[in-house]
């Protein structure tokens, strides 16, 4: 039990725009790199509209399984892989990330969701293809020529797991 | 285009609401996301329980932010122009915190805000108030060992929006926070004491518990006002519990 009490959270807003997102920020690695991958997809709402101004972060392992402990996301070398990004939609709801492949033994993009008119964040997994265990099955990513598609429903017609996680 | 609702509406709404809640008699600390009066909330929100998940390898860690990443003049946003923006100077300091009530220490720090008249510098913000050609902003800071942030900047004002026909934010500087853990990440909005918009607004009133949305509530302390130079206002941010304990290396990378 934590001693305190968490602090609520609120909407992004519609303002985040100028504040968040920065250069290189979806960029993990160059699109150059032989073993560079893209995650991307939509977000949409409930009635199935693009969502042109959500943020999604994400965060992963390293393809080895490790944990990625360098500094540098802000202002990335090129060569540090840091393992964190951030991804504002575009004006059709899309956005992506260019990564490596994550590793472990259930490898997963761990993401967070802010949007405005989205009162409180949202985490979810998208895990590498038939990875995602049989509670989370619908969690799984689709392969693409490139890398993986995981789009976001935050509402109704397969409305996307987002998880609680136990002490939250 | 459908009408837009009166305040008279939306605050009925939120009466409702408030009244239910009250009822209920069970205490909630977070924000609803189901929160009609607000309403681009309608179409954003899950409708399904949130599916109860324990953290596992990657989400037991946070991403490791620098000195490369984060100039320490970024926590100024008084001088990132040629000349000092208009209104009220402040500092705002605080510290950011566990659910153990452990600093969360070199962790990042953002703040984003509109101007003293009200006015965002985003492109999207068409309030009619002016512009100021020394003010952006935008901060950033790392917290000390103590996981104390500070930033330098300008009270914002209140601005108007279209929720509702004559709808009015408090004013408020919009936070985001990092704790050790992925499971910690918020963003949240600090207010100002007192503010007279608080019963009107669905988004601070998406937080249904009184003590809850006190704590989103900065107090004025007069041991951080510096003489002949700006107010200073207190804010701690409570993250939520851990499921590991922070180790020295979660901050090496700060080193």
């Amino acid at each position: 039990m934590s001693a305190l009490v968490p602090t609520p959270g609120q909407t992004i807003g519609p303002f985040f725009g100028y504040a968040l997102p920065y250069d290189g920020d979806n960029l993990l690695v160059p699109v150059t790199r032989p073993d560079a991958i893209r995650l991307h997809g939509r977000v949409l709402d409930g009635a199935g509209d693009p969502v042109p101004d959500a943020l999604i972060e994400l965060w992963q392992t390293a393809p080895d399984g490790s944990v990625p402990r360098a500094a540098g996301s802000l202002h990335r070398d090129g060569y540090t892989f840091t393992g964190w990004g951030r991804a504002s939609t575009d004006r059709t709801g899309r956005y992506q990330f260019t990564t490596l492949r994550p590793g472990g033994p259930t490898p997963y993009f761990a993401l967070t969701i802010f949007a405005r008119g989205l009162l409180d964040r949202l985490f979810t997994r998208a895990y590498l293809p038939g990875a995602a265990p049989a509670s989370l099955r619908s969690l799984d990513a689709t392969a693409d020529d490139r890398g993986f598609v995981f789009d976001i429903r935050l509402q109704g017609d397969g409305e996307t797991v987002f998880l609680q996680h136990a002490r939250d | 285009m459908t009408e837009l609702a009166s305040q008279a509406e939306i605050s009925d709404e939120i009466a409702q609401i408030s009244k239910a809640y009250d009822a209920a008699g069970v205490t909630e600390t977070r924000t609803r996301i189901d929160y009609p009066p607000y309403r681009s909330s309608v179409l954003r929100h899950p409708t399904k329980d949130l599916h109860p998940a324990d953290p596992e390898g990657i989400e037991l860690w946070a991403p490791v932010f620098g000195h490369q990443d984060v100039d320490p003049l970024e926590a100024d946003l008084t001088i990132q122009h040629r000349g000092e923006p208009v209104g009220e100077r402040m500092i705002v300091t605080g510290r950011v915190l566990d659910g153990e009530g452990r600093p969360v220490r070199h962790q990042l720090v953002e703040v984003w805000q509109a101007n003293a008249g009200g006015r965002y510098i985003h492109q999207r913000d068409q309030h009619p108030a002016p512009l100021d050609p020394n003010f952006t902003g935008t901060g950033r800071c790392l917290t000390d060992g103590d996981g104390v942030y500070t930033f330098t900047t300008i009270k914002p004002g209140p601005y108007p929006w279209k929720n509702h026909r004559n709808a009015w934010r408090p004013a408020h500087i919009h936070f985001s926070l990092f704790g050790t853990e992925f499971t910690q990440r918020l963003i949240t909005q600090m207010y100002f004491p007192g503010d007279p918009l608080f019963a009107l607004d669905p988004i601070y009133q998406a937080i249904t518990d009184q003590a809850a949305r006190d704590r989103l509530v900065a107090a004025y302390d007069h041991d951080v006002t510096r003489p002949e130079w700006s107010t200073g206002y207190r804010w701690d941010i409570v993250l939520t519990g851990t499921h590991r304990t922070p180790l020295e290396s979660d901050v090496e990378g700060a080193a």
